[in-house]
């Protein structure tokens, strides 16, 4: 066991730790003004909103940015999340304390959302690219139009939750939702941080950079992209069932495509494979959505429209256009960090080619096992053809 | 046992259409050969690798690593049994480092064994596996010259190295069998005399059988122990080295009629 | 036996957007996720156009200016959006394809705001109890459909088309202008959807910004289902989705569900026959 902890101690770099270190700050602030009695009425609404974004933002960003395939069916999968999950919590509410209602009908959201992800994950096999963002598109729109008019989902009015009335209900008594929101976010960065940080996560990178030789290499892309998957719609689900806990009926029509294409805009935005900028982007998205409201309703909220969608033209453009390549590496933030390094601290990074989060055991000395083999006079560069060459004129 | 080839294929071949890319081939290779296959371009020398990792499936005949029969299996099972190869373009995993490029070429090796739900949820064996696959990443990239450069982005590597960094990669995997093609492409002499080096030191100090695709021939007469010539996708000849080269229908079929 | 006639119109709708999708597809190799939109532009050009008023006279020129306007704003997408991406990654090209379809609807929601407006486009009068729009749909995209096919099959420039998505490095070694061939796919891609949108306000009259959306993923996936990149495979796949939308509208019990079986239908034939009923395999260079 004492190993257990020097394996972590030794494989410890801060940078692994940022986001934790930042949403668990985030959550220890809000819950202090929360009991101070320092926050409005809003505010715990809008954290919701901010944690359930981060969660879809991340699981998102685990199909498009680690694995490299475009998903434009995230809500949908959001969308099982909150209708199960809310019809599970509609049959124990009022038996079972709030928070394990909470935590069971989460867990049940996540599940059968991840099954949808299995369903949808198989078509992921055989197609790439274009097709496979056209089927997860028309997954959302299955999802969407079986919800609208299964009588069983409430219908087109929608389905209620007594999550949301519970809640009310409960007022101060109950433990507020944001805790464990940003509990669940926690929870979600801790699987796909250390996912991203594990041979698995390797293997998922390799399908993204170059499917050919990962399959020649032996990984087994099926199972990976399966694999993938399943948990982005895991966590989408869960994000769905946070959903049912701030408003009541549910509404079929806030999953639309719209909202999967505002999800995939925070991912394009932070960065594709970022999880940070996963993070950052969905709280600016989101706080700026909750900020503006008032003022883009109605026919202004084209504004909103308009703003994504040059985000998606720019952004995208910027980063992968072949004729802008020379700006890029002009305006690099990476080159950016360095310059401010060695001019203003002095310090020259030696980790200027270090683009790539290569894992935690970089820094540790280990002894090279084969030392001995390699010290003798076997020498790669004084070679000399000991054949005279025949067929070279 | 009578099978004792490493690589033995029988009467492979392959149509797309009506066009025969290859057929007929027939070839059987020893244990720690350095087997050469050569032909002008197009003569279906990288399309017999691609029917031997399972890329292409064969339309007639079949093969068989150390008498079993592989024909039919999907690439990434081909290479869990023991063929492994190198790319003719380059294929790299461009966006990630040189160390990680040969850390997913140890992802199937049995003492790195690792399931998904113990890396997500930080179980003990995780940090032991990650500890003890990049040590033996390391090893491999001190072999081929690599470990100072084991956290540059393979595509900032220069060409001689990536091309390095591909049998790196592809030894990761552990095969029995290596597949190499046109690994001097585009070297100098230097490099390319290099490259004659550590493919013998390869064969010598992993017990390996090695199949390689060349058009370099100081590097086939320097290296190989047996060759097959491919034309227009049939075994025009086969044998030693030097046999196959001062063959008449060899030279005729490399510089054209006169 | 009129809900097949009307479906067969449907589809004659859904078959020249697919069209646009498949010839794009085919010749410069992305998913242009803007041809949906570039339909609603084109229904707005026509209501802006009948603004000035509904004489017979006014529709005519609502009609040229609804396929210059498209026209132009294809070729105009193509230049901005997608050839600075020509090279890059198809993943960034599709992103940039829905940036540009929200960009439109953003657009037209600023100018006309959300709500939708009535159009009056219809031929009024029925023969033999089927709509005159309904037959004048069907003549008249059977009549375009047919021209395309001799236009591509026929003339210089659309052999040209086809050599470019067979090898477009090839065609350009042949002096093939790529960059033209592109832009002109995306000229009458744009064009067809402009006949699209009319004969779709001949059916709907209302025009709101999101009319394109569903349209054009219907006729995406009319596409896929005949096969993409084939143009007699967009026509029976358009076609045959129109039939099957409004045979599944015809049941009462079954309508709700109709979306939800179209999407099946493809997410089935996707998994069943990638290349869909006409197209063809394409191999991945090792």
């Amino acid at each position: 066991m004492s190993n257990y902890f020097k394996n972590i101690k030794n494989a410890f770099k801060l940078k692994h730790y940022v986001n934790y270190i930042g949403v668990g700050a985030v959550l220890l602030l809000f819950t202090v003004l929360y009991y101070v009695g320092a926050l409005n009425r809003a505010t715990p609404n809008l954290l919701i909103q901010i944690g359930y974004s981060i969660i879809l933002a991340v699981s998102l960003n685990l199909v498009v940015g680690l694995l490299g395939e475009l998903s434009l069916g995230h809500a949908g999968f959001m969308c099982v999340g909150a209708y199960l999950g809310a019809t599970v919590a509609n049959a124990l509410a009022g038996t079972l304390p709030l928070t394990l209602v909470l935590i069971i009908s989460i867990l049940a959201g996540g599940v059968s959302a991840a099954v949808f992800g299995f369903i949808v994950g198989l078509p992921a096999l055989r197609l790439r690219g274009d097709y496979l963002a056209i089927v997860t598109l028309a997954f959302g729109e299955i999802v969407r139009n079986i919800c609208k008019n299964l009588p069983f989902f409430g219908g087109a009015q929608g389905l209620q939750s007594e999550f949301y009335t519970e809640y009310l209900k409960a007022g101060k008594r109950a433990l507020p939702l944001f805790i464990p929101t940003f509990i669940a976010v926690l929870f979600m960065l801790f699987v796909v941080q250390n996912l991203i940080r594990s041979k698995h996560g390797r293997a998922i990178t390799a399908i993204r950079d170059n499917e050919i030789a990962a399959k020649a290499m032996g990984v087994n892309v099926t199972y990976y992209k399966l694999f993938v998957f399943v948990v982005s719609a895991f966590f989408a689900g869960v994000a769905g069932v946070i959903y049912t806990g701030t408003t009541s009926p549910i509404q079929y029509s806030f999953f639309s495509y719209n909202y999967s294409i505002e999800i995939l805009v925070m991912v394009v935005l932070g960065g594709m494979g970022s999880i940070g900028g996963s993070i950052i982007s969905a709280i600016l998205i989101t706080y700026i959505n909750f900020a503006l409201k008032s003022m883009l309703s109605g026919d202004m909220a084209a504004v909103k429209t308009l703003v994504y969608a040059l985000i998606l033209i720019v952004m995208v453009i910027y980063k992968n256009a072949p004729a802008l390549k020379n700006v890029r590496e002009k305006f690099n933030l990476q080159n950016l960090k360095e310059k401010i390094m060695s001019k203003v601290f002095k310090v020259k990074s030696s980790e200027s080619d270090i683009r790539d989060d290569a894992g935690e055991w970089d820094e540790i000395p280990t002894k090279i096992i084969t030392d001995e083999v390699l010290s003798t006079d076997f020498n790669l560069t004084t070679y000399t053809p000991d054949k005279p060459d025949k067929n070279q004129k | 046992m009578s099978e004792n080839y490493v690589l033995k294929t029988e009467n492979l071949g392959i149509s797309f259409g009506g066009l025969k890319a290859a057929q007929d081939v027939n070839l059987k290779i020893k244990k720690n050969e350095i087997y050469g296959l050569i032909g002008p371009n197009g003569a279906g020398k990288t399309t017999v690798f691609n029917m031997l990792t399972g890329v292409y499936q064969p339309t007639y005949g079949t093969f068989y690593l150390n008498g079993e029969e592989l024909k039919g299996l999907k690439q990434e099972a081909i290479n869990q049994k023991g063929i492994a190869r190198t790319f003719q373009n380059i294929r790299l995993f461009n966006n990630m480092s040189v160390i990680r490029n040969v850390m997913v070429g140890l992802h199937n090796n049995p003492a790195f064994k690792c399931n998904p739900f113990v890396s997500m949820f930080r179980l003990p064996s995780h940090f032991e596996t990650e500890k003890n696959m990049r040590n033996k990443a390391k090893e491999l990239l001190k072999i081929f010259g690599l470990l100072e450069e084991r956290n540059i982005l393979a595509c900032n590597l220069p060409y001689g190295k990536q091309r390095k960094l591909e049998i790196a990669r592809a030894l990761a995997t552990g095969p029995k069998l290596l597949l190499l093609d046109e690994p001097a492409a585009g070297m100098n002499p230097q490099e390319t005399a290099e490259l004659m080096e550590t493919i013998k030191f390869v064969r010598d100090n992993f017990d390996m059988t090695i199949l390689l695709i060349e058009h370099d021939m100081s590097l086939v007469s320097g290296i190989c122990d047996r060759l097959t010539v491919l034309n227009f996708g049939q075994v025009l000849a086969e044998g030693n080295v030097d046999e196959v080269l001062n063959n008449p229908e060899v030279v005729r079929a490399y510089l054209g009629d006169d | 036996m009129s809900t097949l006639i009307d479906g067969l119109s449907l589809g004659a709708i859904y078959a020249l957007i697919a069209l646009g999708y498949t010839m794009v597809y085919g010749i410069a190799k992305m998913l242009n996720f803007a041809h949906g939109d570039i339909i609603m532009v084109g229904a707005y050009a026509v209501f802006t156009t009948l603004m000035m008023g509904e004489t017979v006279g006014a529709k005519i020129l609502a009609i040229v200016v609804s396929v210059v306007v498209c026209t132009a704003l294809g070729v105009l997408v193509e230049k901005c959006a997608y050839r600075p991406l020509r090279g890059a990654s198809p993943l960034a090209v599709l992103i940039t394809a829905i940036g540009v379809s929200y960009l439109l609807q953003g657009m037209s929601q600023l100018i006309f705001g959300a709500k939708s407006h009535p159009v009056d486009f219809t031929i009024h009068g029925s023969f033999m109890g089927i709509n005159y729009s309904t037959i004048v749909t069907l003549v008249v995209a059977t009549i375009i459909m047919i021209g395309l096919t001799l236009f591509v099959n026929l003339t210089k420039t659309g052999r040209a088309m086809v050599a470019v998505s067979e090898d477009r490095a090839a065609a350009q070694l042949m002096g093939v202008n790529v960059n033209f061939i592109i832009m002109l796919t995306f000229a009458i891609g744009s064009a067809l959807a402009a006949c699209a949108s009319i004969f779709y306000l001949m059916q709907i009259p209302t025009v709101s910004p999101t009319l394109g959306s569903m349209p054009g993923i219907k006729a995406f996936t009319a596409a896929v289902i005949g096969g993409i990149g084939s143009i007699p495979g967009a026509m029976i796949g358009g076609v045959l989705l129109g039939v099957i939308e409004k045979l599944a509208l015809s049941v009462p019990a079954i309508a709700p569900y109709t979306t939800a079986i179209e999407f099946s239908l493809l997410i089935i034939i996707l998994l069943v026959k990638p290349t869909g009923l006409l197209g063809k395999k394409r191999r991945e260079k090792v």
